[in-house]
């Protein structure tokens, strides 16, 4: 009783105040963040991050800049496309029921636009691995021919000429300099900060809810079949593999030779995190398959041989019907609601 | 002319940024002025330095970047040369009483179009008698996987691999007609960090009996050939009709890895 009280006295006001605001109510006021707000921190349970901070440390102005510099068009040589454009909120920053991307000037690329989250975590980025540094990143679709299509030196005389940005910079980083480095610190604060620890999995394991018993056999056999490579608690290994793909004929994708030139890397990917894995599809390096059970599907039928398939996936993953329900099951787990909905991470 | 618009532009932002509202705090790290030779301080040293100058060649001929095809390879290819920019980084200095001095963030960009960027100032070296020089042509493995840099290694000037990290250690472009390329164009970029197709490589051009005599008041002016032709030849002869291109770390690309490491050779040292 006592309780309905007080939350009585809280959402009364809330009410009558949205009542007033009626209509408006989309037009929000963007609200102020806090320190806490940008606070980078690791999760129980997670390890230490490979990006550290200290040279960068996140600041509100930092946050801000990165984020209008995430969801800024004018990264691209047309000012079309920015980084929002191809990574979602909604979809945990993927791009929502897109096989691959259509770039600037409607090209296509060739690989699916993965979703963003815990990125301090990784060593390497691209389905390639070709960027070995959180910072670096943003370089490679700015200048990517479908994708933004931009050089960066154009990026930094359009920010330099624009009325707000040197106002940014300089309560950033305590002066309007616009440099390709400060760009690329504002966005790792922002991209830094994209953390996803609160799915359904992360509160059982922090003792906050329960499995239900499909989703709890569904992590069992995901422990013994899938968590070599997709390896808790950022469900992915941070390397790569050949996963027994064919390769698509027009594309001829090598994968991680790509960057390598080693034959040994023929067809391997990056392990892609499987958190938020129910909003991320399309699925694999290419977006073949529309739905997870295509997914677990490919994993129970034949391999594409090659010298460089994986050799735990020689014979695929055996499944029964009822594994891959609970698999399916416990993959819904990893939906991190609060964190597709956490309005600092909005276009504002 | 367009160094002169260049200054003016600086002169610009600096008018800028000297008028603007006041600063409320430092930078809490501000390397944007890092110590190289890119335009931001122009004033030579007066002393307590040396001045690294290349005069670029390409074998017996002076290097004219135009569309002229006044060049020949060893492999007897005609060529033109319309771009040459590499990296010179980790300077480090060897007095008589074999001490050594390594300049501090030592990267320095040279682009043989810009004359300035021809002349490397290594500044606050203590005063000595030094008769020998070591650098890296290229940019070491550490500053390839560090993220973000500026100054002489800020991605925008142009020698950063975008898809695959890491700094185009020299690059070389013009024209060939042995090329087999869209209007015989050559494109030679050299990158590559680490493992077997590293492309930085360690030099010391030989002072032969000179000394460089760095006092607080002096400036010693070593100056050094830097031959582009080297590129193509010893140890490995480069054949321009069966390459031509080259945008990735591989097998080819230390082949000139290997060839540039001669290109210097100290011509002169003027206390």
């Amino acid at each position: 009783m006592k309780k309905f009280l007080v939350y009585s006295v809280i959402t009364l006001p809330l009410t009558i105040a949205s009542v007033f605001t009626g209509c408006s109510v989309d037009s929000e006021i963007p609200e102020e963040l806090t320190k806490e707000d940008v606070k980078f921190y690791v999760p129980s349970g997670f390890p230490q991050p490979a990006y550290n901070f200290a040279a960068n440390p996140v600041t509100i102005e930092g946050f801000e800049l990165g984020r209008k510099l995430f969801y800024d068009p004018r990264l691209s040589r047309d000012n079309t496309i920015s980084c929002g454009s191809c990574h979602m909120q909604a979809g945990a920053f993927s791009h929502i029921e897109h096989r691959v991307s259509h770039g600037i000037d409607g090209l296509l690329g060739t690989r699916n636009a993965p979703g963003l989250w815990n990125l301090a975590w990784h060593q390497t980025f691209m389905w390639d691995g070709g960027i070995n540094h959180i910072e670096s990143q943003p370089l490679g679709p700015i200048a990517n021919p479908v994708e933004m299509d931009e050089n960066i030196s154009n990026v930094l005389v359009k920010l330099r000429n624009d009325g707000n940005y040197p106002r940014m910079f300089e309560a950033a980083f305590g002066s309007d300099t616009i440099t390709t480095q400060r760009v690329m610190w504002a966005i790792t604060q922002f991209q830094g900060l994209l953390i996803s620890a609160n799915s359904k999995y992360d509160q059982v394991q922090r003792g906050e809810a329960q499995f239900s018993q499909s989703e709890q056999s569904g992590l069992a056999t995901f422990r013994s079949k899938c968590a070599s490579c997709h390896t808790e608690p950022l469900f992915t290994d941070d390397s790569f593999h050949n996963n027994g793909l064919s390769p698509e004929p027009t594309v001829m994708d090598p994968g991680r030779m790509h960057i390598t030139n080693d034959p040994a890397d023929s067809l391997k990917f990056k392990t892609p995190s499987l958190r938020n894995i129910a909003l991320t599809g399309p699925y694999m390096h290419d977006g073949r398959f529309s739905t997870l059970s295509q997914c677990l599907n490919h994993y129970t039928g034949t391999m594409y041989p090659s010298a460089t398939l994986d050799p735990q996936l020689t014979s695929g993953i055996p499944l029964t019907a009822q594994e891959k329900t609970d698999l399916l099951a416990f993959l819904a787990t990893l939906t991190d609601y609060t964190f597709i909905q956490d309005p600092k991470f909005k276009e504002q | 002319m367009k160094r002169v618009a260049f200054v003016f532009v600086l002169s610009l932002f600096a008018l800028c940024a000297a008028c603007d509202r006041e600063v409320v705090d430092p930078p809490p790290v501000d390397n944007t002025n890092n110590n190289n030779n890119n335009g931001n301080d122009t004033t030579p040293p007066t002393g307590n330095a040396v001045c690294l100058d290349i005069t670029h060649v390409v074998g017996a001929l002076p290097l004219r970047l135009d569309q002229t095809l006044r060049y020949q390879n060893l492999n007897g290819d005609s060529f033109s040369v319309e771009l040459v920019k590499y990296y010179i980084s980790n300077i480090v200095f060897m007095d008589s009483a074999g001490n050594t001095w390594a300049e501090p963030e030592s990267y320095h960009l040279v682009n043989a179009a810009d004359e300035l960027s021809c002349k490397i100032y290594v500044e606050n070296m203590p005063a000595g008698v030094y008769n020998s020089v070591s650098f890296m042509i290229g940019v070491d493995s550490a500053r390839n996987v560090s993220g973000a840099q500026t100054g002489a290694l800020d991605p925008a000037n142009g020698m950063f691999w975008t898809w695959s990290s890491g700094y185009i250690m020299a690059k070389v472009e013009g024209h060939s007609p042995s090329s087999t390329q869209a209007f015989d164009v050559y494109v030679f970029h050299i990158g590559g960090f680490g493992g077997q197709y590293a492309g930085q490589r360690i030099v010391s051009p030989s002072f032969n009996t000179a000394q460089a005599i760095v006092t607080s008041t002096t400036v010693p002016l070593i100056s050094v050939n830097g031959d582009i032709n080297e590129w193509f030849q010893t140890p490995n002869v480069i054949d321009f009709s069966s390459l031509n291109i080259m945008n990735t770390p591989g097998p080819t690309s230390t082949m000139f890895a290997d060839n540039y490491m001669d290109m210097f050779t100290v011509t002169s040292i003027q206390n």
